[in-house]
């Protein structure tokens, strides 16, 4: 409780401490530069300069944190993953040379490439279906509420979940597990899912699925909406029905959107993390970049060249959807 | 609207949707009545269940010998299997290979002359010509029926001796503060960026754009070695809260000041440049008009970088310590899927407890959930 208080006094001392800054700064640069009820060419000369420095002040705090948070590490990791394992010595490409010639490291590029192509496409794929069927129908929006709320859980409580359903009991005891219990159900026999090498990949490439679908279904779903309505009566008239409908007049108009969905939970897949290590951290050949990092961060007291080397190798993955995203942003603003 | 309503299409788009709404709710589902389970009855049967009576092979052990009365010229030890509760027992036998060889009520002769007889209702009785000997009571294998029972003790359970309750504190500490400060950072930065001009705007935007998709794994080690730097330098430990809320604010300010920028961008023009009109600064412009006409987009971004920061386990896990007053919930209950891997009654409460708070905040605020969605997404082409 006392922690609490703590943590709840740092937060107003923290939004105290920004307002003050903000305030402060701002009444100084007034007192410095006044322009208020001042006429002539030293209160325009003024008012020029504080429109120049007032934007800085603005930004100040922000761009401070955004340059040691996220700039200076991306510089810095790609400098360490030239380095040996304290970041001393410079070794040159012999992490990445080390790294191509790692079994693990292969697997983990090979696993990875599995879960883009799958996670990006599944999600994508059933939020349209989702958001197309849910349009239609009268009580759409509690459907779409409820296939939405896994977003709002973490992933490892959705491991701990998925977990469960994969839950394996000796053959001829009773599964507790749902996927054994239905194997069972139908005849087969009950499995330890996540410790199939190969399959298990899709066993957690589920968990991602069940969560992303109700981000693709948001989006895809406000796009539907903006679909002008012509051209979907335009369509009606010419006699199309409702499969062609959706497939030759709203599909086209919903690429753009569907781009952006699929580029983010690539991104995200690139990222994950927390599923692989709270299924199985890595073990029956289920290890991904993001996971591989992490363990090579601290395995032996941690080996910071190697990691960082793999962190390369996430940014580089990522860098073209971020220039396409810059790109689009850009375009975007042109129009305004 | 294209389908009429009378077509069977119809229908089987009502049924396609309650099969999608049923695969997506069932797992959460499964978790929360298995957490509210009895932990015996959760850990032999699957929780759809739940309702049903569960049958049960269990072993009892009959009072010693000590325990026996005479009656009519006989010996005789009785009791009950069963402490109460509905439980109805339907076979019984005395070996182990054997455990159901006997129906309720009918005598089972277990040598010396001594016969066993056990009732539906649990209650025993050991009937002997001559006074029994030894320590140790007769095994008795049986097999129940026992009705559904609900409770609340793998909460209890799990708040006190699992440490779920003082990690449930340790992710208030952590995201409480880490949503609160940016606000006020980012919405000022955002304001800058969408309505005052200045030389290299455009980049810094890029910039931010850019910054949007940066993968965490990139700023882990460097940060790493910068706290534990600062640290030393300081004399302080290296994994502090306030080095996560830094943290967390550095990593959310990117969308924070992407999805305020949008939607201060959006706001018409025509307010701002008669306020400027009537003599009012940058400053007084956006603290009176510009601040509180964001709301909802900053109400958009603290639920996602309360949802971010509350479910995050990589940056909680590098940045803060691993004490119990340090560790957040997502990593406890890592720990907890590896020490207690079996121990279902104690891993699904623990679950909901660290899934309750985002489901609470994702069922009331979810309206300005959606909207921050769609305003992050950098629009397509």
């Amino acid at each position: 409780m006392q922690q609490l208080l703590f943590a709840i006094a740092t937060m107003a001392a923290g939004v105290l401490g920004c307002a003050a800054y903000f305030f402060g700064t701002n009444w100084i640069l007034d007192k410095l530069f006044p322009s208020k009820g001042l006429t002539g060419p030293v209160a325009s000369r003024n008012l020029r300069i504080t429109n120049a420095i007032r934007p800085w002040l603005f930004l100040g705090p922000a761009m401070f944190s955004l340059a040691i948070y996220l700039i200076y590490p991306v510089i810095a990791s790609v400098w360490l993953s030239l380095h040996d394992r304290a970041g001393e010595n410079f070794v040159g490409l012999n992490n990445f040379v080390w790294m191509f010639n790692d079994g693990e490291f292969r697997q983990s590029i090979y696993n990875n490439f599995l879960w883009l192509l799958v996670v990006p496409a599944a999600a994508t794929f059933f939020g349209l279906i989702i958001a197309a069927l849910t349009d239609r129908i009268w009580w759409g929006n509690i459907a779409k509420t409820l296939i939405f709320m896994p977003m709002a859980i973490s992933f490892v409580g959705a491991s701990v979940i998925w977990k469960f359903i994969y839950d394996y009991r000796a053959e001829g005891t009773e599964q507790i597990g749902l996927l054994n219990a239905l194997v069972v159900y139908f005849g087969g026999s009950p499995e330890a899912w996540v410790t199939l090498p190969f399959w298990n990949n899709f066993f957690l490439m589920v968990i991602l699925i069940w969560i992303q679908t109700g981000f693709a279904m948001v989006i895809l779903s406000a796009a539907l909406r903006g679909i002008p309505e012509e051209t979907v009566e335009a369509a009606v008239i010419d006699g199309a029905n409702g499969l062609q409908i959706f497939f030759k007049i709203m599909i086209p108009q919903m690429w753009g959107t569907i781009a952006v969905v699929w580029t983010t939970i690539t991104i995200l897949v690139l990222k994950v993390f927390d599923i692989v290590l709270a299924m199985t951290n890595g073990q029956w050949q289920s290890q991904v970049l993001a996971n591989l990092m992490f363990d090579w961060m601290f395995r032996g007291g941690g080996d910071f060249g190697r990691g960082a080397a793999i962190a390369v190798i996430i940014m580089v993955l990522v860098i073209p959807i971020m220039i396409w995203n810059i790109r689009n942003a850009a375009k975007e603003m042109e129009g305004h | 609207m294209i389908a009429s309503s009378r077509s069977p299409l119809v229908w089987l788009v009502h049924l396609s949707v309650i099969l999608l709404v049923v695969l997506w709710t069932l797992p959460t589902a499964g978790l929360l009545i298995s957490s509210l389970r009895d932990k015996d009855q959760l850990a032999v049967s699957g929780w759809w269940t739940a309702l049903s009576t569960s049958s049960q092979n269990l072993t009892g052990r009959a009072a010693s010998p000590e325990a026996q009365v005479e009656r009519d010229g006989k010996f005789v030890i009785a009791g009950n299997l069963l402490e109460g509760g509905n439980s109805k027992v339907s076979a019984f036998g005395f070996r182990p290979l054997q455990p159901t060889a006997f129906a309720v009520g009918t005598p089972a002769d277990i040598g010396d002359g001594q016969t066993l007889t056990v009732k539906d209702d649990g209650s025993y009785e050991i009937v002997s010509p001559t006074r029994m000997e030894g320590t140790r009571g007769q095994r008795i294998f049986y097999t129940a029926a026992i009705p559904p029972r609900f409770t609340f003790d793998n909460y209890r359970e799990v708040m006190r001796a699992e440490g779920i309750g003082a990690s449930f504190i340790n992710s208030l500490t952590v995201a409480i503060p880490a949503t609160v400060i940016p606000i006020l950072v980012a919405a000022f930065a955002a304001y800058a960026l969408a309505w005052m001009k200045f030389p290299g705007r455009a980049i810094l935007i890029a910039v931010v754009v850019g910054l949007l998709v940066v993968p965490l794994q990139m700023s882990l080690i460097p940060l790493l070695k910068l706290y534990n730097g600062v640290g030393a330098f300081l004399g302080v430990p290296a994994k502090t809260y306030v080095g996560i809320w830094l943290a967390h604010m550095g990593f959310g300010l990117p969308l924070a000041i992407y999805l305020l920028r949008n939607y201060m961008a959006g706001l018409p023009r025509e307010i701002m440049e008669s306020a400027r009109v009537d003599g009012a600064s940058d400053f007084d412009i956006f603290i009176k008009i510009i601040l509180p006409l964001s709301f909802p987009a900053l109400a958009s971004f603290s639920i996602f970088q309360f949802l971010w920061t509350w479910n995050d386990l990589l940056v909680a896990m590098v940045f803060l310590g691993t004490g119990n007053n340090e560790l957040v919930l997502t990593g406890r209950l890592v720990n907890l899927l590896g020490s207690r891997g079996g121990n279902w009654e104690i891993l699904t409460a623990s679950a909901f407890v660290t899934i309750i708070v985002p489901l609470i905040v994702f069922f009331t605020l979810q309206r300005y959930l959606v909207r921050g969605l769609l305003a992050g997404s950098v629009k397509g082409g």
